[in-house]
């Protein structure tokens, strides 16, 4: 790749980051929509499934932000489908690809537009979290490395989010992508101790890349977490990289060779 | 020759949308691709603005090959596609200055093009509206304004105009010519015999994936129509009669409106098939309401060219 290529592939990235900016200012109502949500499902599981809740080291509400925050990191993956579908369903996508600009750039600017997206979301709900008596324990270095933690699950979704709605048909299919996330979420340590689950069950739950990026945060954070008795669980910082990284490795070539694709 | 295609080839599984397309577009034209849903119409541009790859064939826009060298036809196309491809939330000077950058325009470049065509097109007054809130018209208006952000050698424009009411699709018109006028070639698809008319220098009528006949509008006109005889009579109780009359006047059994009481026929000899007929329907005492001679509508050679490749290639309807 010469620097001429480089350096525009690095603009047009950035063209597409400010257009999905631009978008998030325009609708202001979306956005707030958008960040209420995880607000709503921590004070819904802090308050009316806490009371019942048996939370290692006894706080619940603050045993349950790490699973919170890493859920909202793979619902986050609906929001990247629905934006890449609409764009391929109204033609935007064919327009980006009859112009001579890099295949990756639009990908790329997704990513960044996303994160951007994840930080704040994730920003408003650690706010929430402390007015609810959350708290990290071991110094803001541990916990920022947590959140770089959650970013990186974050990340690694929107390259799978970008090659799934390039081959779905509309955004629509986002029903499809929702009846597949919340069993792959809540079929990890976010919310229950695998070890309660039936065994085959609660190894899934263990090899879970959510639980990895969960149960790491916890220790990030100096949270009490489940008793780590399987390899998984004694693992989980290494997972919680490895992860990732494997995902994207997978679903960056997948969704650059579709984006690219001459149907 | 700015546009060429030869023995094009495409098949999505069992289907083959194109079977051995040819195709010429003449540089400062617009050449009008015109035939029913499921012709190949689509599939051809997809492949000529490099987002589809052609099974066999080759093609060449602005002397590039668009297979081998994909990147330097995007640099010399526009493609206007079947859907408005703008971002609705965004504003028209948004869009334009977005899709400008993407095409490689400077910043200042971007925003100095964005307010010409905004100027051009008439949507200076809607700039700084998001592109939701434009009509219909509008935003197939800014449409084609991001389609030629870089004064393309060569726009294509895959039905631009399905789904306008008439007063945009007029607008739309006006566009197109303009562009033309100005030197921009333009290979249009459209399913609008009358649009094909209106906008189209040379017109290919194509069906199930092939070219089945090209030419001027005129020249379509002359050569596979010919000249047409209409008569309109007073009397229902008449119609048996007059269509024999008029069958041994032109040779043809005509067609025949039973709610309108029009009898049409092509003709060859156009002042004696006139009088011919008014004589033969006197002599039978059929009272005449209305008679003249037309030229075929693009309708009428469009129905004919289609109905026949029916006829001659007996194949599933394809993409």
């Amino acid at each position: 790749m010469s620097a001429a290529t480089l350096r525009w592939t690095v603009l047009d990235a950035w063209t597409m980051t400010v257009r999905e900016l631009e978008r998030r200012v325009r609708r202001p109502g979306a956005l707030i929509a958008a960040l209420a949500f995880p607000i709503m499902v921590v004070l819904m599981m802090g308050y009316l499934f806490g009371g019942q809740m048996d939370a290692p080291g006894g706080n619940y509400r603050e045993f349950i932000m790490p699973g919170m925050f890493a859920l909202t990191m793979a619902f986050g993956l609906e929001g990247t489908f629905t934006a890449i579908a609409a764009d391929a369903s109204r033609g935007i996508t064919d327009r980006f690809r009859a112009l001579p600009l890099s295949a990756s750039a639009p990908v790329a600017g997704r990513c960044a537009a996303d994160l951007v997206d994840a930080a704040l979301g994730l920003a408003v709900m650690a706010l929430c979290g402390l007015a609810i008596g959350w708290n990290w324990h071991d110094g803001a270095v541990r916990a920022l490395a947590a959140f770089g933690l959650l970013l990186l699950l974050r990340a690694s979704l929107v390259w799978a989010g970008v090659w799934l709605g390039l081959v779905a048909r509309g955004p629509e299919s986002v029903m499809v992508i929702q009846v597949l996330v919340w069993p792959v979420g809540f079929l990890s340590s976010a919310m229950v101790d695998p070890s309660t689950m039936p065994g085959w069950l609660g190894a899934i739950a263990e090899w879970n890349p959510l639980s990895a990026t969960v149960t790491a945060c916890r220790d990030l954070f100096g949270q009490p977490g489940w008793e780590a008795h399987s390899w998984p669980g004694r693992h989980a910082l290494a997972l919680a990289l490895a992860w990732p990284l494997v995902i994207t490795a997978v679903s960056l070539p997948m969704a650059v060779r579709r984006y690219r694709r001459l149907s | 020759m700015n546009v060429v295609a030869e023995a094009l080839r495409k098949s999505y599984g069992d289907t083959a949308a194109l079977d051995g397309l040819y195709l010429a577009v003449r540089a400062g034209t617009v050449h009008g691709l015109l035939g029913p849903n499921g012709a190949g119409k689509s599939t051809t541009v997809r492949i000529l603005a490099t987002l589809a790859r052609p099974d066999g064939g080759r093609a060449e826009v602005g002397g590039h090959d668009v297979v081998r060298d994909a990147a330097r036809v995007r640099a010399r196309i526009g493609l206007v596609g079947q859907h408005t491809a703008v971002d609705e939330v965004l504003t028209g000077r948004r869009n334009l200055v977005m899709f400008g950058r993407l095409a490689h325009l400077t910043r200042r470049a971007a925003r100095r093009r964005a307010d010409e065509l905004l100027e051009t097109f008439g949507l200076a007054d809607a700039a700084d509206r998001p592109a939701g809130t434009y009509s219909g018209g509008m935003r197939r208006r800014l449409d084609l304004a991001a389609g030629i952000l870089l004064a393309p050698t060569v726009l294509f424009l895959d039905e631009p105009t399905t789904g306008l009411d008439p007063r945009a699709r007029a607008e739309v018109w006006r566009a197109v010519r303009e562009l033309a006028d100005g030197g921009t070639t333009v290979l249009l698809t459209t399913q609008y015999l009358e649009e094909a008319d209106r906008l189209a220098d040379d017109i290919s009528v194509i069906d199930h994936g092939r070219v089945i006949a090209s030419g001027t509008p005129e020249g379509l006109k002359a050569e596979l129509g010919g000249d047409r005889l209409d008569v309109v009579i007073a009397d229902p109780g008449d119609l048996a009669a007059a269509s024999a009359a008029v069958e041994r006047v032109t040779g043809f059994r005509p067609e025949v409106d039973e709610d309108a009481l029009r009898l049409s026929a092509p003709v060859a000899d156009r002042v004696g098939a006139l009088s011919g007929t008014l004589r033969a329907l006197d002599d039978v005492h059929v009272t005449v309401a209305d008679i003249a001679v037309r030229r075929p509508t693009l309708d009428e050679v469009f129905l004919r060219l289609t109905d026949r490749a029916q006829k001659t290639t007996p194949k599933e309807a394809v993409r």
